[in-house]
């Protein structure tokens, strides 16, 4: 299984399209290493800047139908060389969110109020995330306080997730 | 209870229901192209798994970067190539006989009613326009298509877009389909297939319903589905005709796939045609919409007319009609690019090459081209494009640069002003 935990990215914005997590010009790589450098690189909005908010950072969260646009699995590769492995949102374009558990990384949902309390607690502070894959809860830390929340995901999720992706699974069973 | 298009389509392809409502479906087809197949290639060399389920039944094109225009686009279309002819892959088009994927495809007789296809491209939903279950994914969902040939979703929802009245002179699929767009907004169908019935749909060609359900994706849809009828036959009757006595018999034959009358839908939308007028977008997203009237005057640097969407031949024929005799601005670069060979011959033949000439128009090869801003015709920042195609994603076309997205007869008239304006043909 892969790494869930880590420090946290906020993007307070909806709709973060896949041109804006990859953009198409880096669609000629062929490699997911490649693309490490470009992550986010067009995504503009006051309080995120790519060259200086994403190093150090294993989480994010954020608002909205994140991942819409293009089907490119380039996004969650990018994030994946990276080193996030975990996005926690209101809601995802179907692609996106198919991609990540494809590829054994999360996708997670939760509530627009619990969106809202983790945006309003905790993005303006150091974050860390540590996943608890097992009993599907998230323990949130800041300034030495912890907060406990549960999420939930769907067997094939979570069974995408311990195979390590769609192709070991699909191997195995069909 | 009844079913609708995507649970029959559902049903007649079932191979496991290994968790709750996730269905693994077999797979009729696997189209690929350049860009999103090499990685899925490579893995499956790194894994020693290099095969495929069925070489007949997987198609793939070079198509968005063609001719390749740097090293690194040369060699995607060499993994690609090479792919094709160590897994014996007889229907792959390269450079000469290619064009975009989602034009070519059809064009060559690949879609059926009924069908179930992936490809790693989010505009796959197109093909719904045959009646097929047809939808974008990703590498690894078409790695596993590859091998395998199945594919595992949620069990269908579907919204019901019923579009009555007529459309009224000038007004088009696109600009249907962007109002469409505008209602639901960019997630207003996520995770549920859009069927587009009444009698708008019913008098439309095939291509204009494959420029309607080009778009469903960028309502989140997952896949968009016309109901086969005649038109759909006499589209594909040049490659049936041997599979069925009579067009009546393949047509008895497809109508399996229409919905029950008490079919569940999640949601059902009545939309008038009558009242529509052309749309354009004014934003960085494809439900930022709005009427090209009030957008009229804003400038543009380029016009782009082509792609997925609008780069077949009705689509050019409309544009040529609005730019026959005339010049476009000075201030206006427009480039053309036909979307299929087949297309373009269509197009010289007609003289619809020419007039975009005159005009003062760059014809391009077949390609995916300006589109994602890969080539053909990338804008530079701060540039603004008014196109055909269907996404208006900050820095699609460019970094930095603006896209409207329009129907292709505003395209021709706003190149001739040299800004956004409403076609001659509107309410001529
Ligand atoms: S024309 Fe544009 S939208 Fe269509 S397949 Fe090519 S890049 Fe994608």
């Amino acid at each position: 299984m892969k790494n869930f935990n880590g420090q946290v990215l906020f993007l307070d914005r909806a709709d973060i399209n896949t041109d804006e997590i990859i953009p198409a010009r880096y669609l000629t790589e062929i490699t997911k290493e490649a693309l490490k450098p470009y992550l986010l690189e067009d995504l503009k909005f006051d309080g995120f800047d790519p060259e200086t908010d994403i190093s150090g950072k294993s989480v994010i969260i954020t608002r909205s139908n994140f991942g819409c646009g293009s089907s490119r699995e380039h996004a969650p590769w990018a994030l994946e060389v990276n080193g996030i492995n975990l996005v926690i949102a209101e809601s995802y374009a179907r692609i996106f969110r198919q991609n990540m558990f494809n590829c054994g990384m999360m996708a997670v949902e939760l509530s627009a109020e619990e969106i809202d309390r983790l945006f309003a607690k905790f993005s303006d502070k150091q974050t860390v995330i540590e996943t608890d894959f097992e009993n599907s809860r998230f323990i949130v830390k800041a300034d030495g306080k912890e907060l406990e929340i549960s999420f939930s995901i769907s067997g094939f999720d979570r069974a995408l997730v311990k195979a390590g992706g769609w192709v070991d699974f699909a191997d195995k069973n069909y | 209870m009844g079913r609708t298009v995507a649970e029959k389509i559902f049903d007649a392809h079932y191979v496991d229901n290994p968790y709750g409502d996730i269905h693994v479906i077999k797979l009729d087809s696997v189209f690929c192209h350049e860009i999103t197949t090499p990685v899925a290639v490579n893995d499956l060399v790194s894994r020693g798994k290099d095969r495929v389920y069925d070489p007949a039944k997987i198609k793939a094109v070079i198509d968005h970067v063609t001719p390749a225009k740097d090293s690194k686009t040369a060699l995607q279309g060499k993994i690609i190539r090479d792919w094709a002819k160590r897994n014996d892959i007889k229907d792959f088009f390269d450079i000469g006989r290619n064009g975009v994927c989602h034009a070519i495809f059809p064009e060559k007789g690949f879609v059926r009613p009924g069908y179930t296809i992936i490809m790693g491209d989010s505009h796959t939903c197109t093909h719904g326009a045959f009646g097929a279950f047809a939808a974008g994914v990703g590498t690894t969902d078409l790695e596993v298509g590859i091998l395998k040939g199945v594919c595992a979703f949620h069990y269908p929802k579907t919204i019901k877009i019923e579009i009555i009245g007529t459309l009224p002179q000038g007004v088009y699929a696109k600009d249907l389909i962007l109002s469409i767009i505008g209602q639901l907004g960019v997630d207003g169908a996520t995770n549920k297939v859009i069927e587009f019935a009444g009698p708008v749909v019913d008098q439309m060609s095939m291509e204009a319903r494959m420029t309607l359900c080009n778009m469903a994706i960028e309502a989140g849809g997952t896949s968009g589905i016309c109901y086969p009828d005649m038109n759909t036959v006499d589209y594909l009757w040049a490659f049936i005709s041997d599979e069925y006595e009579s067009k009546q018999a393949a047509l008895t034959a497809f109508e399996k796939f229409c919905p029950d009358a008490d079919a569940a839908y999640d949601d059902v939308i009545t939309i008038d045609a009558g009242g529509l007028t052309p749309q354009v977008t004014y934003g960085y997203k494809p439900d930022t919409v709005k009427p090209v009237s009030e957008m009229d005057g804003t400038p543009v640097d380029q016009v782009y007319i082509g792609s997925c969407t609008n780069g077949r031949i009705e689509d050019l024929r409309v544009a040529a009609e609005v730019l026959k005799g005339k010049k476009i601005s000075d201030a206006v670069r427009g480039i053309v690019s036909p979307a299929t060979p087949e297309i373009f011959s269509k197009a010289l033949e007609e003289g619809i090459i020419k007039i975009f000439m005159d005009a003062g128009f760059c014809v391009t090869n077949p390609t995916c081209g300006a589109c994602l801003g890969m080539s053909n015709g990338v804008i530079a920042e701060g540039e603004v494009c008014a196109s055909t195609t269907n996404r208006n994603f900050f820095g699609r076309m460019g970094k930095g640069g603006m896209v409207h997205l329009m129907s292709p007869a505003t395209a021709s008239a706003t190149a001739i002003a040299g800004h956004i304006t409403n076609s001659k043909l509107y309410n001529a």
